[in-house]
């Protein structure tokens, strides 16, 4: 397979074509941050950024990823991503924590995306993450948070 | 870490560590605790949590109780710190080896669950905290000569006068004091740590996927198995023919472990690939008979039995003589679907068995694995992870057999065997199905008369036997022994039926059964007394004051009104559990094929709240756990196999559809009480409750859409 661009660095990869990024990047690549829940991009918690955008691994095969930029939580260091991990810390929003890669994930790429958004907009985007500790609360106040931070610094 | 072989001791025990450190640990069970020689054997448990502090000042709490999100990590060490007198955000906390000295005194083995680790570690551990924080002292007034009662320590630091050391400083002459018989602990007026704001030690790592779970082990050459279980649970496998999949590339062996063919493979997509490619043969079982309808059948047809008296007072039959009204409730199975699926990593060889795994009973795994390895149970060595989600799920270590069985086949070799959400839904311990059968009578406006009956399988009687005695499973009877209304004539029952289903606990376990029953009919007995739900309870709680204060703050802070604007509701329900008085209220509105919940209000009197915020957590999150009973979600059977399988079809609560939950906390200075489970059970009655009071429609069943109303 051709090389991909993971978290700003270009990595081979010796694994089959249909092998699902999120397995790439769990079993081939040894980075763990990226969780399986549900397989068929149902519950969120295997979300990495493809281009900025919220992407299931799971369902991605490796041989859709030619020429794209993959971010996975591990790379989330972007203003950003960092103002959304701050807002975490912030309302206390992990349980258990399993899902909660993927709720940053997404949450990140909502802001890129649409850095004022309402409060409908968010549980749009957020709907597709299924948290099963029930931290939605605090998820939804934390984006609301991270929103307002990064406003505050442009 | 510590790590020794271990014999169950029943006392405290300090030892001189490698290194100089202080070890202390400290039995939860034994109130006396008595000094032990050191034993020159150095890394020796005892007790049930563990302080470590090490010359160079680290502190360490091996701590016995898994974390799954319901914050033990940080609220047990924030109990260990007040007394310690150090900051819990410098204590480093382990995960706990398998050891007898850490069985949870409250449940007789080492289990994480009932909403216990709090409740019984509370005294414990502050009386750990506390002696090892005298010794320090005792250390420090020798070297400096003067009375420990003139010394003080607080934030790792001992200190007197001019003269101040730190707790490393101090460990390794500690370490040779004889720990004091009496401590004195702190009142709570001076607690500095318990009951104040602090973030999860464990919060920041989750939010950066830092965390490491079960599935996130990785050992080298490890290989991963992927399985295909028999679709009826407590099938075997008849035959297949494994061998083109053998020659595939990557595939290391496929093997019949009876109940699933696995696929070993050097990655888990081609060990799925594989196994999904696999034609099997199944001795589907007896199993294989199990409808959804015959299960309520089987419920059905035991309705009549006596089964076991939970709680009685005067005497309800000759009161129910004279009338009253009878309603029969029913609860759907559920599934536990934790985020992480199951999964475990074992390492099979001569000198013995290794398991990696999320569990909520490690000493369970370790039994499992002896058993399926064929070795004895101290050969075992369980390394327990954070987990993913627990609910109850993973009380349950069929995973970990699997995981020892598959890796048994290539000797040496770490194997981590993961299932699919699929898998994860059709082959779980389901939560009981349940009738209940109620019967009531009023006289004067008062609940004269209450009798209930809950008829279920006993998840008990399966999966810890000796603890079901003269049919009383002593699971099935919560919500019913606890009943806290002061009826005159009452009698509580639970009638255990099998009905070919493999059951299991499940957050809150029969609270949440009997709650939906006793909670809507109580509502029910209120419109037969003409009075309201609210006004109705608190006349049978005069003697429960903790109880009716729950109600009237969750009243009051959800603006509760028995007559609403139209198109709106109102449903209330309350309970004791697990040491903990709550009480719900839901806020419903629209019409009976559109209904829009739009809050959800919980008052909980849990006594003194460790850590509050995550007391506020875990109230709000078990009000999410609690929907999933209440709105749609169910498990049903069709010829013994699971219909439901992804989250498309078993649907959890998202977040569009979970509404603002309001947390009342009642200030209390009793001692704590459970809270990991408390927010789940009473949403169910309180939501129908709502209903009724929304459409005049009172559905007696989970979840409430079967009951022919639609949530929005």
């Amino acid at each position: 397979m051709p090389p991909i661009s993971l978290n700003g660095k270009t990595v081979m990869v010796d694994a089959a074509p249909d092998t699902p990024l999120l397995w790439v990047l769990r079993d081939h690549l040894q980075m763990t941050g990226t969780k399986f829940g549900c397989g068929a991009a149902l519950c969120g918690a295997c979300t990495v950024h493809v281009d900025g955008v919220a992407t299931r691994s799971c369902v991605t095969p490796l041989s859709a990823l030619a020429g794209k930029k993959v971010t996975s939580i591990e790379g989330l260091t972007s203003p950003i991503g960092t103002a959304v991990q701050a807002a975490w810390d912030k309302h206390q929003v992990p349980q258990c924590g399993y899902c909660q890669s993927g709720q940053v994930m997404t949450a990140s790429a909502l802001l890129a995306k649409n850095p004022k958004p309402s409060e409908a907009q968010i549980a749009e985007a957020m709907n597709g993450n299924i948290c099963r500790c029930g931290t939605y609360g605090r998820i939804n106040a934390a984006v609301l948070d991270a929103a307002k931070t990064l406003e505050g610094r442009s | 870490m510590i790590d020794s072989t271990v014999t169950r001791r029943d006392f405290i025990r300090v030892s001189a560590v490698v290194g100089g450190g202080l070890l202390i640990g400290f039995r939860f069970s034994d109130a006396s605790a008595q000094p032990l020689e050191i034993d020159a054997d150095a890394a020796v448990l005892a007790p049930n949590a563990w302080i470590r502090i090490a010359p160079d000042g680290t502190v360490t709490f091996t701590c016995g109780r898994s974390e799954m999100g319901q914050d033990v990590y940080t609220s047990l060490s924030m109990i260990l710190a007040e007394e310690l007198g150090v900051d819990p955000r410098t204590v480093t906390v382990l995960h706990a080896p398998v050891d007898p000295v850490y069985v949870n005194s409250a449940l007789g083995a080492q289990i994480t669950g009932g909403s216990t680790s709090v409740r019984e570690g509370w005294g414990p551990l502050r009386k750990a905290g506390a002696t090892t924080r005298e010794m320090l002292i005792a250390a420090a007034a020798t070297k400096w000569s003067a009375s420990p009662a003139d010394c003080k320590a607080a934030n790792g630091m001992v200190t007197h006068g001019p003269h101040s050391a730190s707790y490393g400083s101090l460990a390794s002459a500690a370490a040779l004091l004889t720990p004091p018989a009496n401590v004195t602990l702190k009142e709570p007026v001076a607690f500095t740590v318990i009951g104040k704001p602090l973030p999860r030690l464990d919060g920041a790592a989750k939010a950066r996927g830092r965390t490491t779970y079960g599935l996130d082990i990785k050992l080298p050459g490890m290989l991963y198995a992927a399985i295909v279980p028999c679709p009826v649970i407590g099938g075997k496998v008849a035959s297949f023919d494994g061998s083109a999949v053998a020659k595939r590339p990557g595939v290391k062996a496929v093997v019949n472990i009876g109940e699933a063919v696995a696929v070993v493979a050097s990655h888990y997509w081609i060990a799925r690939g594989a196994a999904d490619s696999l034609t099997i043969n199944w001795d589907e079982g007896s199993s294989a008979k199990v409808d959804t309808t015959s299960v309520f059948a089987a419920l059905d047809a035991a309705k009549d039995r006596p089964g076991f008296v939970a709680k009685t007072a005067g005497n309800v039959s000759t009161a129910l003589a004279a009338g009253g009204k009878t309603a029969e409730y029913r609860c759907q199975m559920l599934a536990h679907a934790t985020l992480e699926p199951q999964n475990c990593t074992a390492k099979v060889t001569p000198a013995g068995v290794e398991v990696w795994a999320s569990v909520q009973f490690p000493q369970g795994a370790q039994g499992i694995a002896a058993a399926v390895a064929g070795v004895k149970p101290e050969m075992v060595k369980v390394h327990s992870q954070f987990i993913g989600g627990g609910f109850g799920r993973r009380l349950e270590n069929d995973f970990v057999g699997q995981a020892v069985a598959i890796a048994k086949a290539v000797p040496g070799i770490p194997v981590q065997m993961i299932w699919t959400r699929p898998q994860d839904t059709q082959q779980d311990f389901y939560r009981p199905p349940s009738l209940h059968v109620m019967k009531g009578l009023v006289a004067n406006g008062r609940l004269e008369a209450l009798s209930g009956k809950l008829v279920s399988p006993s998840v008990t009687a399966r999966a810890f036997p000796p603890f079901v005695v003269n049919g009383n499973d002593p699971f099935m009877t919560e919500g019913l022994a606890n009943l806290t209304y002061d009826v005159p004539n009452l009698e509580m029952r639970t009638v255990i039926e099998e009905v070919g289903v493999r059951v299991g606990f499940w957050r809150s376990v029969s609270h949440a059964l009997n709650a939906f029953a006793v909670e809507s009919f109580m509502d029910e007995m209120a419109m037969e007394a003409k009075q309201s739900p609210v006004a109705f309870r608190l006349a049978l709680l005069e003697k429960m004051p903790r109880q009716r204060a729950a109600i009237e703050r969750a009243v009051r802070a959800s603006g509760y009104t028995a007559t609403p604007a139209a198109g709106r509701a109102f449903g209330l329900a309350s309970m004791e559990c697990y040491g903990t008085h709550a009480a719900v209220v839901c806020e419903v509105s629209g019409t009976a094929d559109a209904i829009k919940l739009e809050k959800i209000t919980i008052a909980a009197d849990c006594g003194i709240a460790v850590h509050p915020d995550q007391v506020v957590a875990q109230l709000q999150g078990g009000v999410v756990t609690g929907l999933i009973q209440a709105v749609r979600s169910k498990v049903t059977f069709r010829n013994g196999r699971v219909e439901q399988s992804n989250f498309d079809s078993y649907r959890l609560p998202r977040g569009s559809e979970v509404p603002p939950i309001k947390v009342e906390l009642i200030a209390s200075g009793e001692a704590p009480g459970g809270i990991g489970e408390v927010g789940t059970p009473l949403v169910a009655p309180a939501l129908a409750n709502a209903v009724f009071a929304l459409t005049g429609k009172r559905i007696r069943s989970t979840p409430i859409e079967d009951g022919g109303v639609r949530f929005v």
